[in-house]
């Protein structure tokens, strides 16, 4: 792909346009300054998310209450899935779509700066609301991050406090979209086609569609809650004529293609690194956008397959986990397309490679425990056990976080002007590797054992893989905080980056000096 | 050792009812796990508790099954993906290739997961629809899940009519590490579920607050139990023993201490619970006509209250500031009886504060309002009379 650049090479915009210090961050409009923003509270709230991890499983460190009660417990495990769905991972989703979508798509910014300013700044108060949870009379709710009735109805403020942090949140996500729905629809380069685009792009064009499609719903199950707590509404009791299962239906209508959309940018990432570092073009590309659109389209229809033992009867069941198994399809189709991208190229490992072989080696791994819980005699043993616990982490984590972590390794150059250093970014990532799995891993057996979910103390058989799990977490947690100086470290100096650090990557993007200078295509290349 | 080896020689001689998920492969699974866990003591648990029922020999085979078509995928996945680690590299020289598409093989690498997954799911069908059918049961019991306990009703079938709850029963001293754990610790009731072996029990749940769930590993059953609905599943145990599951919906602070305990006799034995258990109920149905001593009930109501309130409103009867109420001084236990006792009976909608009519006695209520009325600070000298609570309902 050719592209005629525009070759400014200034660090700042020009004639001191835009304000500085504090002013700077609260009123940009400028999609790098944004995407920065995002990327930083993303990583504050995994940190604050992480830490509630570890009280978690320091009180599983062996059977008995040893630090926390068990309703601070359950407090605690709620916030850590709220803040990292909704803090952590997908913040720093948005926030790699800011910075790098106008980059690749050849456009001078976003469609719309003021609105993009707004979708980040309603993030800080959301979750200051939702952490604060935790303070007021009754503490946070300790209700699991699916919010369940008629649990939920029964708890304190902190749980009207958490519905309002959520519709916040919701909120700036569906803002986030719109932008980038149109930004990538209306401002791409001349000549850049939708099938010529980055495949970053097309995950993200597909996962914004996702998002403002069910976003409302999810608004729509916690109102119904706020309504049955305080205006008298039954929609979650029976005593009033409702249903609480009503509300897992609507609440896994948002909460399947949820975690679609959590992983999906991240498999366009992964496309594009894998690429670069086997100096291949991404096998299969326009199979990589229909299997995308297909898992997208799929995503809507098993929902089911979260509440197989709610009581539905046996046709419900079957139609769920039938088309809960075909999502299995495009998702191989990826995975074989990314081996297929490596095969017979010229392959280096580099840190965001790295990442990236690890994301589909152990992404796989959370595939396959998927398909075992599709199958529904089977998932009746291991719904609400610590199997769920462990195929989650390992599509979350080992899927969306390493995906993350690679396109972070990956794109530093371009933002900052320097390499990061590479001996520490592998060090990170063997680490995490390490760790991950030992806490993890463990956890399938804990499940098969018949270990729940969502206890903060367990019977004497679970005792030694909790304990295993446990020493991994902490481990898992620690190394994170090499890639907090392995970023800093970078943005402050390092060896200066070329516009092009990566000889196997291609991208307008690359296109551009590193770093990138404040204002980019301000006169837009065509592309051929 | 012995759990594995046991295991085999119990498997059962007729297979061909199920689909074969049972035999071959469960063999060759075990295998597996064995060349896998040098040690199999419980606390190395790889796999599914040993089962008791036959479906739940089904769920643990086709477990197995599944295990070795992903252990497949995964090798020849994998293997290419590190052969090019370590054929492809670019420090080993030459020219990447260049093709970048072929529509024969992604067409290939769809079709033939599509059919892998088409042979997969045809006995998982006839699996789960055998799980599904709870017709023709030999007893019916119902299932309540309370906040945090569970009700067992005999409905129908031979031991109908008996009804009792099923209380944790471990210290809370082992709980806050001042004790050694027990051997069951977290896994033990007061009452548990008993049922005679070889017959068909259907297990209908529902709920008294929030939604619970009643789930008994060894025998593969698991269902949500709703609060205003009736849910149902079955389970035909082919062996003796005592099977311990828990709660596995999240309902609160004690989700973690309402454990399920189903005890498989035979028949003989049933019979005779059977006996003593309408003897005991006889014997407090008696109580409840009775006029009580004060320190009787106060007595029998401590007992009450430590299995039922001590939760939320603590021993000591400060409950928890902001959170759960103290009953120490509340104007509640110290003022009108006609006011403890409905709020006793009815709870408060909308709060954790459940209605304890339809779960204690009218002797339990009795005594634990009396108790609540003549314990720490409060001295009412007051006693309330089963009468009088069987008056209030």
């Amino acid at each position: 792909m050719e592209a005629t650049a525009n070759g400014h090479a200034e660090a700042h915009g020009h004639g001191g346009q835009h304000p500085t210090g504090l002013l700077r961050w609260l009123t940009t409009t400028n999609h790098k300054d944004i995407g920065t923003l995002y990327l930083f509270f993303s990583f504050a709230m995994f940190l604050v998310g992480g830490v509630m991890a570890l009280l978690i499983r320091s009180e599983l460190f062996q059977p008995g209450l040893q630090i926390i009660e068990p309703e601070r417990f359950n407090q605690i495990t709620t916030l850590h899935g709220l803040i990292m769905v909704f803090g952590a991972i997908m913040p720093a989703f948005v926030g790699f779509a800011n910075w790098m979508i106008p980059l690749q798509i050849g456009a001078s910014d976003m469609a719309f700066g003021r609105l993009n300013n707004l979708s980040f700044w309603l993030l800080p108060p959301a979750s200051l609301l939702l952490v604060t949870s935790l303070f007021v009379p009754g503490g946070a709710p300790g209700v699991g991050w699916t919010l369940y009735p008629p649990l939920s109805v029964q708890m304190g403020m902190g749980m009207d406090l958490a519905i309002f942090a959520v519709h916040i949140l919701g909120i700036s996500s569906i803002l986030g979209s719109i932008n980038i729905i149109t930004t990538i629809l209306n401002l791409r380069a001349p000549g850049m086609t939708l099938m010529k685009m980055p495949m970053f792009c097309w995950t993200w064009l597909i996962t914004a569609y996702l998002i403002i499609a069910v976003m409302p719903v999810f608004a729509g199950a916690v109102t119904m809650l706020l309504t049955d707590r305080h205006f008298g509404t039954s929609f979650f009791s029976a005593a009033g004529g409702g249903d609480p299962v009503l509300f897992q239906h609507v609440f896994w209508f948002f909460g399947h293609p949820e975690v679609y959309i959590v992983i999906l940018p991240g498999f366009g990432v992964v496309s594009q690194v894998i690429a670069t570092f086997s100096r291949k073009r991404l096998f299969g590309y326009a199979s990589m956008v229909y299997a995308t659109a297909s898992i997208a389209i799929l995503s809507f229809f098993v929902w089911g397959h979260h509440m197989y033992t709610a009581g539905m009867p046996v046709t419900g069941q079957l139609y769920f986990m039938y088309a809960t198994m075909l999502i299995a399809i495009p998702t191989g189709v990826k995975v074989f397309n990314w081996v297929a991208t490596m095969w017979r190229g010229h392959l280096t490992f580099e840190t965001p490679m790295l990442f990236s072989l690890g994301f589909i080696f152990l992404f796989t791994m959370g595939g396959f425990s998927g398909l075992v819980l599709a199958m529904t005699p089977v998932d009746v043993q291991m719904q609400d056990t610590y199997y769920v616990v462990a195929h989650f982490h390992y599509t979350m984590v080992a899927g969306a976080l390493f995906s993350a972590y690679a396109g972070a390794y990956y794109w530093l150059p371009k933002w900052t002007g320097h390499m990061y250093n590479e001996t520490l970014g592998k060090v990170h990532f063997w680490l995490t590797m390490v760790f991950f799995n030992m806490t993890f891993f463990v956890q399938h057996f804990l499940g098969l054992a018949g270990m729940p979910r969502r206890i903060p103390d367990y019977a004497l058989q679970f005792a030694e893989f909790n304990k295993i799990s446990s020493i991994g977490a902490f481990g898992l947690g620690l190394s994170q905080l090499l890639f907090l100086y392995v970023v800093i470290t970078c943005i402050r100096g390092g060896a200066k980056a070329s516009q092009k650090p990566w000889d196997g990557a291609e991208g307008l993007e690359w296109e551009v000096p590193s770093p990138a200078p404040y204002h980019t295509w301000e006169t837009q290349p065509v592309v051929k | 050792m012995t759990g594995l080896v046991v295991s085999i020689k119990t498997e059962p001689n007729n297979m061909t009812k199920q689909a074969g998920w049972t035999g071959m492969s469960r063999r060759l699974g075990l295998i597996a796990l064995l060349l896998l866990s040098t040690t199999s003591r419980a606390a190395y648990n790889l796999n599914f508790q040993e089962p008791a029922t036959l479906l739940a020999r089904n769920v643990y085979g086709m477990h197995i099954w599944m295990m070795w078509v992903c252990t497949v995928i995964f090798v020849i996945v994998f293997s290419v993906m590190f052969y090019s680690v370590f054929r492809h590299r670019k420090s080993l020289g030459g020219k990447p290739a260049t093709f970048h598409e072929s529509t024969k093989i992604e067409i290939l690498w769809t079709v033939i997961p599509f059919i892998i997954l088409i042979i997969m799911v045809w006995p998982v069908t006839q699996t789960l629809l055998a799980m599904r059918d709870s017709s023709s049961p030999d007893i019916t019991i119902k299932v309540t899940g309370y906040q945090w306990k569970w009700g067992y009703d005999y409905l129908k079938g031979p031991g109908e009519g008996i009804k009792f709850t099923s209380v944790l029963t471990t210290p809370q001293d082992q709980i806050h590490n001042q004790a050694p754990k027990g051997e069951h610790y977290l896994l033990e009731v007061d009452k548990p579920m008993v049922v005679p072996v070889n017959k068909k029990i259907r297990i209908l749940t529902t709920a008294n607050d929030v939604i619970h769930s009643w789930y008994v590993p060894a025998l593969a059953v698991k269902q949500d139990a709703v609060p205003g609905f009736i849910r149902d599943t079955w389970f035909k145990a082919d062996r003796e023993g005592v099977f311990r599951g828990q709660c596995a919906e999240l309902c609160g602070k004690d989700h973690a201490y309402m454990p399920v305990v189903v005890e498989v006799v035979s028949e003989e034995k049933y019979a005779a619970w059977i006996a003593a258990q309408q003897q005991q109920m006889a014997a407090s149905a008696g109580d409840q006509d009775k006029v009580w001593v004060l320190a009787d009930l106060v007595k029998k109501g401590e007992a009450v209250y430590s299995q039922n309130c001590v939760a939320c409103h603590q021993a000591n009867g400060k409950g928890i500031p902001g959170v759960f109420p103290a009953l120490d001084g509340s104007k509640i236990a110290i003022g009108a009886k006609a006011e403890h006792i409905k709020l006793v009976l009815g709870g408060k909608p909308g709060t954790a504060m459940a209605a304890f009519a339809g779960q204690l006695s009218d002797t339990e209520l009795a005594a634990v309002t009396t108790y609540e009325r003549n314990s720490w600070g409060n001295k009412t000298g007051e006693a309330i009379q089963p009468a009088e609570i069987k008056a209030a309902r």
